[in-house]
């Protein structure tokens, strides 16, 4: 039996969130101490031989990413948390940010000694009002408590735009824009935020940030996969008997967190799939359940870890309606800036639909993924690079439900 | 109800403050009303075709009259296959109304959205932003009754 193993939670259910008392009793704000006699290369360095990679879903080494911005000479730099949790499935940041605000925004300070700035921004989602006043009480106990130093923090709040959650158009998005991604490179860590080099990092990524300055980069580093060390926060959603939130190390099996975190399959069922990495992620069959959530593990079998959401279906869900329900969200949430996704969201959408009402033809089945191939290939963005994932998964691993629903 | 003149000019000096703006318009009449926008352009110094471009790409804002309480079903997979077709046929019988419709009391508005991230409890709906978990069509009438 697998065991959950509490880092980034690792204060949650034991201290009250909105008392900053607690979290300094439990040893808070002193990693930001630490990092400010470590030095700014010498910090660097140790969260990059954490192996600390980003947890939004890209996998960038951490300290590395920090670097970049380290390197440029700026009068203004920023940090920016990437609380804009989108990922359908996905609501493992809302719960590090309503249990343990305060390790975010440690982690944010850390950051920004590291790279030299003193303004930071949360983007939190819109969806989230609730978790915006959480975050807003903690900066006003940070600011009159004086542990962030001449570091500044500030709340955004997003409104219901998913692609935002891709870097530059969540910058996009702080500068009053509509959040349409920028054309890259220049990358955010060299010209991001007006202009200026800015770190985006997401909310469990940042959470990260204090413990391992506490423990020590080998620490953290004997955790897990050896590639993509650490814990991740997993949500599992669909067919499963405990719908919940977990932490575990990343050499943790599929099967594992289905069976023994999940509790198996709801009502004496049997799996079926499973979406990991949230709606944009590849549905993985039986055969691949053995497989490490870690990055790498996931990347090799064609699908992603993502955000860590774990969507699982029973014998009884169909699969193409499942897929074109999927590819409705991203005609939706496709930004329209770039026309491989604007009109191949649209295209896929309007040929799952056919398929799910039994209207498609093998044909449609080979322009799918033709379509799909290219969108891998020439969208601007992550969004519309993985919007086909779903159906090119499926496509190859549960190609018989296709078949089953041709006309 | 305050001016939204009044509500806009708070953001004036925060930079890129224009969707803070829009957020407070709808804190307070729960949609930005129409001529709100070309004052927000005005304080914020846009273009009115982008102050218009900036309150009409995000799905959380909505340019022109809603209900007073907006309900929003998920209709990401997690909800999709926990029954959310259900609850939109439960709310819709309820309020006499088809999605992306208001009572003519002007009370509430029906709208689907994506994932709210609320999926422990799938399926989710939310109310003036608060979430709602493990809807059933039963316990529809119950939650309504508190808005009405």
């Amino acid at each position: 039996m697998a065991e959950e193993m509490r880092i980034v939670l690792r204060n949650m259910g034991k201290i009250d969130p909105l008392k900053i008392e607690d979290y300094i009793n439990a040893g808070g704000y002193k990693s930001l101490e630490k990092a400010r006699q470590m030095g700014q290369e010498a910090l660097m360095e140790e969260v990059k031989k954490s192996g600390l990679r980003g947890r939004g879903g890209a996998g960038f080494n951490c300290g590395m990413k920090w670097s970049f911005s380290y390197k440029v000479q700026s009068e203004q730099k920023y940090v920016v948390c990437n609380a804009d949790e989108g990922e359908p499935g996905t609501y493992k940041d809302r719960t590090i940010m309503e249990n343990d605000p305060q390790s975010v925004l440690e982690g944010m300070a850390i950051c920004g000694y590291a790279i030299g700035a003193n303004k930071g921004y949360i983007y939190c989602r819109g969806e989230y009002p609730y978790v915006v006043d959480i975050l807003n009480q903690a900066i006003a106990q940070a600011k009159e408590k004086g542990v962030l130093g001449d570091f500044d923090i500030e709340v955004r709040m997003g409104a219901g735009a998913y692609v935002c959650g891709e870097e530059s158009a969540l910058i996009e998005s702080i500068e009053g824009n509509r959040g349409e991604p920028r054309f890259k490179p220049p990358f955010p860590p060299v010209i991001g935020l007006w202009q200026k080099p800015t770190i985006v990092n997401n909310v469990e990524t940042f959470a990260n940030i204090p413990i391992i300055l506490e423990k020590g980069a080998d620490w953290y580093k004997s955790i897990g996969a050896e590639k993509y060390p650490g814990t991740k926060v997993v949500t599992l959603t669909g067919d499963v008997n405990n719908r919940t939130v977990f932490e575990v190390p990343t050499n943790t099996s599929i099967r594992q967190v289905i069976y023994d975190f999940g509790g198996g399959i709801k009502d004496g069922k049997k799996f079926k799939a499973v979406q990991i990495g949230g709606t944009s992620g590849g549905f993985i069959p039986e055969s691949m359940l053995d497989t490490p959530i870690d990055f790498d593990s996931m990347t090799a079998i064609g699908a992603v870890l993502g955000s860590g959401a774990v969507f699982v279906m029973d014998e009884t869900r169909d699969i193409v309606n499942v897929v074109a329900r999927i590819a409705g969200f991203f005609e939706h949430e496709s930004c329209g800036k770039c026309s491989p996704c604007r009109e191949g969201t649209k295209r896929i959408h309007e040929m799952m639909e056919k398929l799910d009402a039994g209207q498609g033809s093998g044909g449609d089945l080979s322009l799918l993924e033709r379509l799909g191939t290219v969108m891998t290939k020439a969208c601007l963005c992550g969004l519309g690079q993985a919007a086909p994932s779903p159906v090119l998964t499926t496509l190859k691993n549960f190609n018989s439900e296709y078949q089953a629903k041709l006309n | 109800m305050a001016d939204y003149k009044e509500i806009i000019n708070r953001y004036k000096d925060l930079p890129g403050g224009i969707i803070e703006a829009y957020h407070a318009l709808q804190r307070e009449y729960s949609f930005i009303p129409e001529d709100s926008i070309a004052y927000a352009a005005q304080v914020f110094d846009l273009p009115l075709a982008k102050a218009y471009g900036v309150a009409t790409f995000y799905s959380y804002l909505k340019v022109g009259e809603r209900g007073k309480n907006v309900i929003r079903i998920c209709e990401s997979a997690p909800c999709h296959v926990a029954g959310a077709k259900e609850v939109v046929n439960a709310l819709e019988k309820e309020l006499g109304i088809k999605m992306g419709e208001s009572t003519a009391d002007g009370k509430f508005t029906l709208e689907f959205c994506e994932c709210v991230g609320q999926c422990q409890a799938t399926p989710v709906i939310t109310v003036n932003s608060k979430p709602y978990g493990d809807i059933t069509p039963e316990k529809i009438p119950g939650i309504l009754a508190a808005y009405k």
